[in-house]
């Protein structure tokens, strides 16, 4: 249980950590939080030739809330998130979501870009960022790109990344104004990785639904955002509380849709069960957090 | 690039120059080079909370951290936590108190984590509590008197 010998470098610009890992190609692992990476190379999971720790460079740490859009670079911490209240005011799903990952101090030093440069299939990250239609921007040799949250995620613990890359950035659009939110899971412990999440947003305008957004987590190898279940609530009336139906119909959708594996935690009936389940909780929630629309 | 680097850090008030190898943790160095064992290793993996320390009054897993990262940083361990002459701080005498450790290999994690609770939010509520220590594991599954332990800090900062 201890990390695999390997060269360490810690550069201070970006343009240097690009030299670095572009020389390396696939031997290289970038450093950022370190709470995925260090787990994988303690159990020698991970045998990366070379370590780039992105820790000294100071243009990746920056978090912007704007009026339309908010940027997380990619040594923005959990805890950096919950911290700042233009991330709670704005995208409320986000720091709902961020609450729930892990532990104080994995929080402490975990990065929300490496969560989602990791691409857990049970995480929180990927599936707030597949609900919100975000992006994650990666540098290169060749430049940057940006790849939208539906393309990134390529299957379990693989995305788009190239090696030579980096992930500088993610963005997350703003909802409109008459959207509620809710992120629901269900854990074994609290902090645990979620066996099943949803992630859901309700816009309401009028008392009829016009938009609705959700994304399951710990269901499959990616993000699976439930288009059926989202066309199956588009312009339904919704009553303040209640749906009158359609948040049960928009759940069996999503069980119909999902075919989750089996694992130690948890069958695979179980988490389909739980897939309908926290789908019609999660609506609920959020269409109460739509306020008077 | 050498496998070794040379670290400025501070340790419980202390400044250290060591040179240290590039994949050792920070678990390892405290343990190891400074000879500071409180701070204990259960999982190595970042489950279980035994080995937390303050890293620039921060709670961190020290075996998910580097030593080399941990260059110019301010390192507080359960160590650091009472007086030098051995006498307890209030938080160690609530869990004295309180008989918060049966086997004791997880009270160095318990005790960081909730110094930072604390710092933060002195009056938290049962359920804060629980929810700030779920990342620390209690094989002797003595969780209730660790609470307990720490809610009564909470009632004694509260005015």
């Amino acid at each position: 249980m201890k990390p695999p010998s390997f060269d360490y470098y810690a550069p201070h610009t970006l343009d240097e950590a690009l030299q670095v890992l572009g020389g390396a190609g696939s031997n290289a692992s970038v450093l950022a939080g370190g709470q995925s990476l260090m787990p994988m190379l303690n159990m020698r999971i991970a045998r990366p030739a070379i370590i780039v720790d992105i820790n000294g460079i100071p243009s990746l740490n920056h978090l912007q809330a704007g009026p339309d859009m908010l940027t997380v670079g990619a040594l923005v911490r959990h805890a950096d998130l919950l911290r700042d209240p233009g991330v709670r005011g704005g995208w409320p799903l986000l720091a709902e979501a961020t609450a729930m990952v892990a532990h104080p101090a994995i929080r402490n030093r975990g990065t929300v870009c490496g969560s989602i440069a990791h691409g857990d299939p049970a995480s929180e990250h990927p599936g707030v960022l597949t609900t919100l239609d975000g992006s994650v921007v990666v540098a290169g040799a060749a430049g940057r790109r940006e790849i939208p949250a539906g393309e990134f995620f390529v299957t379990m613990l693989t995305t788009a990344l190239e090696p030579g890359e980096i992930v500088v950035e993610v963005r997350y659009p703003r909802l409109p104004a008459g959207t509620g939110t809710a992120f629901v899971e269900f854990a074994r412990r609290l902090g645990d990785f979620a066996i099943v999440g949803v992630a859901a947003a309700l816009t309401v305008r009028d008392r009829v639904c016009q938009a609705a957004r959700i994304t399951l987590v710990g269901v499959g190898e990616i993000p699976f955002r439930a288009r059926a279940a989202e066309a199956a609530l588009d312009g339904r009336r919704l009553g303040p509380t209640d749906s009158g139906g359609a948040f049960a119909a928009a759940a069996r959708e999503v069980v119909a849709a999902v075919d989750p594996a089996e694992d130690i935690h948890a069958s695979s009936s179980f988490r389909r069960h739980l897939a309908g389940v926290l789908t019609e909780r999660a609506l609920q929630t959020a269409l109460a957090r739509a306020g008077g629309n | 690039m050498a496998k070794q680097q040379v670290i400025r850090l501070t340790v419980n008030g202390r400044s250290y120059e060591k040179n240290v190898a590039v994949r050792q943790t920070l678990a390892d160095f405290l343990r190891d080079e400074l000879h500071l064992t409180g701070t204990h290793l259960g999982c190595e993996h970042g489950v279980c909370g035994a080995c937390t320390v303050l890293m620039n009054g921060r709670s961190v897993r020290s075996c998910l951290t580097l030593a080399v990262q941990a260059g110019g940083a301010d390192i507080v361990t359960v160590e650091g936590l009472g007086a030098a002459d051995g006498t307890l701080n209030s938080l160690q005498e609530a869990f004295h108190q309180h008989f918060a450790l049966q086997c004791g290999y997880c009270t160095p994690g318990f005790l960081i984590t909730a110094t930072e609770l604390l710092r933060e939010n002195p009056n938290p509520s049962e359920r804060v509590v629980r929810e700030a220590l779920s990342g620390n594991l209690c094989r002797c599954t003595g969780y209730q008197a660790i609470v307990d332990a720490v809610l009564s800090m909470a009632a004694k900062q509260s005015p």
